[in-house]
């Protein structure tokens, strides 16, 4: 197996692209968002429920790649109880890490870093970044739109 | 031409075959996205730039010349390939999707009225259903659309009740791109026969490379297909269109070349094929799907309908005997093309999975959504097989398959 596939599918990834976290619509939230990713199918909701300072719960619910639904899970999980401000912090922060444009390359984002690997693979960067968006967009308090990475 | 290799061995005559992808030597099985060229099709494309490159139906230098005389004749090949009566009823365009475009731009402007119906079928790509969408906006026509079994062939029953009347023009897929169904022309075409308003179109893209065209035995009023599916350079297509449907149909693009007389007042427009091919055409394109009509018939139908039957029937069992292998589109009649999806592994994963292993398939809608959604899956996996291909291709396939499934379910 190549280190390069491996670095993509890391354990942690396999794990939350099987058993993705926070997954199913809750009975309350607030914020909703439909994200799509008309290039290859991806299509999650993500499900928030936000106070006025800080994000207290995201789930989500859909279908994507393992890649799609570990960063979904991921993101459900690093960005509840976050206020409103290091959510928006942490949603830049990563999808410069995901790109590779972020400025010092040692920085780190934890967990989150397993998800790195999608820098080696173009095609899939988008893959990683579509809960993000969803997350963005509700933050923005765009909720009930859709957002797509086109 | 030298002699010709057996079949077995054709694969060293496409340079781009010989490489090696993530350390792996390439098998490219993506063949229904765009065919290799061999070397002859990238020789035709070299010459013609370094020796005889100029405009063409206009210079009266020898350049022009030999340029036209080559355009020509490759005109003349497809014709022959395809058995149009005639070299004016080809019509070079872009590819299959201008073709489609030309033809439903002109019944939108000339044929179609409210009330009328196009009708299509639920496998058809994109191409054969958004120009129709187009056309029918524009016309008040509206759009009909036959169903499918889940075995991924017409409804013949469907396709029955919704021809009428009121049917103006049938566009039905020959081969679906996305489950490699073989449609039954004779079949659908002499019903639609019953009505004789309806014109009929058929896509040829995914049939050209894989089953002899004979459009005149098929009575299809236009037949249209891309070169790059046929080893031919991409940006070059064709239209084939019965020369009495051609003469009806209102011209596409003004410009160059597609006239006879132009005056402030009025223009008078050329005949066939020019009326139809305005603008300085892809000459070295045309000429490189010459080139390829050439290479691709040193083969027999018959023997490369073997091979053909031998890869898809080799990858069919082998799948099908994977755990968790749902093959997607399982008509009776197939081209060497398998579309599949595996139980807890996206085509995604699967698809980034193969190309490390060297393979090289298509993953996702294959721009027919509205069958991925019929059979309820957002994306398939479609490995798809062209004269190059060999059983020991379809084994890598199988079992990169196999260590997919082992690296993500780990078993």
């Amino acid at each position: 197996m190549d280190s390069d596939l491996r670095a993509l599918y890391q354990e942690l990834i396999l794990d939350h692209g099987k058993q993705p976290r926070n997954f199913g619509k809750p009975d309350a939230y607030t914020h909703s968002v439909d994200a799509y990713n008309p290039l290859c199918g991806d299509h999650i909701v993500v499900y928030g429920t936000l106070s006025d300072e800080a994000v207290e719960d995201i789930h989500f619910t859909g279908k994507g790649c393992a890649i799609c639904m570990a960063s979904a899970s991921l993101m459900s999980q690093e960005t509840k109880h976050k206020s409103r401000a290091d959510a928006e912090t942490l949603y830049r922060q990563f999808l410069d890490k995901v790109t590779g444009r972020e400025s010092d390359a040692s920085s780190t984002l934890g967990r989150l870093d397993v998800l790195s690997g999608v820098r080696g693979f173009p095609t899939r960067i988008k893959c990683a970044t579509l809960a993000w968006h969803a997350l963005a967009q509700i933050l923005a308090e765009k909720t009930g739109e859709t957002v797509t990475t086109e | 031409m030298t002699e010709t290799l057996p079949l077995n061995s054709v694969r060293t005559l496409f340079p781009v075959l010989s490489q090696q992808v993530h350390g792996k030597p390439l098998v490219y099985l993506d063949n229904a996205a765009t065919a290799q060229k061999p070397n002859a099709v990238i020789e035709a494309l070299n010459d013609y730039y370094r020796h005889d490159n100029a405009n063409v139906h206009r210079g009266l230098h020898a350049l022009s010349e030999r340029a036209t005389e080559a355009m020509e004749a490759a005109r003349g090949k497809i014709q022959r390939f395809i058995h149009a009566a005639e070299s004016a009823e080809i019509i070079f365009t872009r590819g299959t999707t201008e073709s489609i475009n030309l033809v439903a731009h002109g019944f939108a402007l000339q044929f179609l009225k409210p009330g009328d119906e196009v009708l299509i079928t639920a496998m058809e790509h994109h191409s054969n259903i958004v120009p129709w969408q187009l056309a029918c906006e524009r016309s008040g026509a509206r759009l009909q659309v036959a169903a499918i079994t889940r075995a991924g062939e017409v409804d013949m029953n469907d396709f029955k009740a919704k021809l009428s009347e009121r049917t103006r023009l049938l566009a039905v897929g020959h081969v679906s791109n996305a489950l490699g169904t073989v449609n039954p022309l004779p079949a659908m075409i002499s019903l639609a026969r019953r009505y004789s308003q309806i014109a009929v179109l058929v896509d040829g893209a995914q049939a050209v490379a894989h089953l002899p065209v004979d459009v005149q035995q098929l009575d299809a009023d236009f037949y249209v297909f891309s070169g790059h599916k046929l080893y031919g350079p991409t940006g070059i297509g064709v239209l084939y269109g019965k020369r009495r449907w051609l003469e009806q149909l209102p011209v596409y693009q003004g410009g160059g070349d597609m006239i006879r007389k132009v005056t402030f007042a009025k223009t008078q427009y050329a005949p066939l094929p020019s009326r139809f091919e305005a603008g300085t055409p892809h000459i070295a394109g045309c000429i490189g799907l010459g080139a390829a009509i050439d290479f691709f018939s040193q083969w027999d139908w018959p023997q490369r309908r073997q091979l053909e039957r031998q890869l898809l029937d080799a990858a069919t069992e082998g799948l099908d005997s994977i755990e968790g292998v749902r093959l997607i589109g399982t008509a009776a009649d197939k081209t060497s093309l398998v579309s599949f999806t595996m139980d807890d592994i996206h085509p995604h994963d699967l698809g980034t999975f193969l190309d490390h292993e060297g393979i090289a398939v298509r993953a996702g809608h294959h721009c027919a959504m509205p069958v991925m959604d019929f059979y309820g899956v957002p994306a398939t996996v479609r490995a798809s097989f062209a004269i190059y291909n060999t059983l020991d291709d379809v084994d890598r396939l199988l079992n990169a398959v196999q260590a997919c499934r082992r690296f993500f379910c780990g078993q």
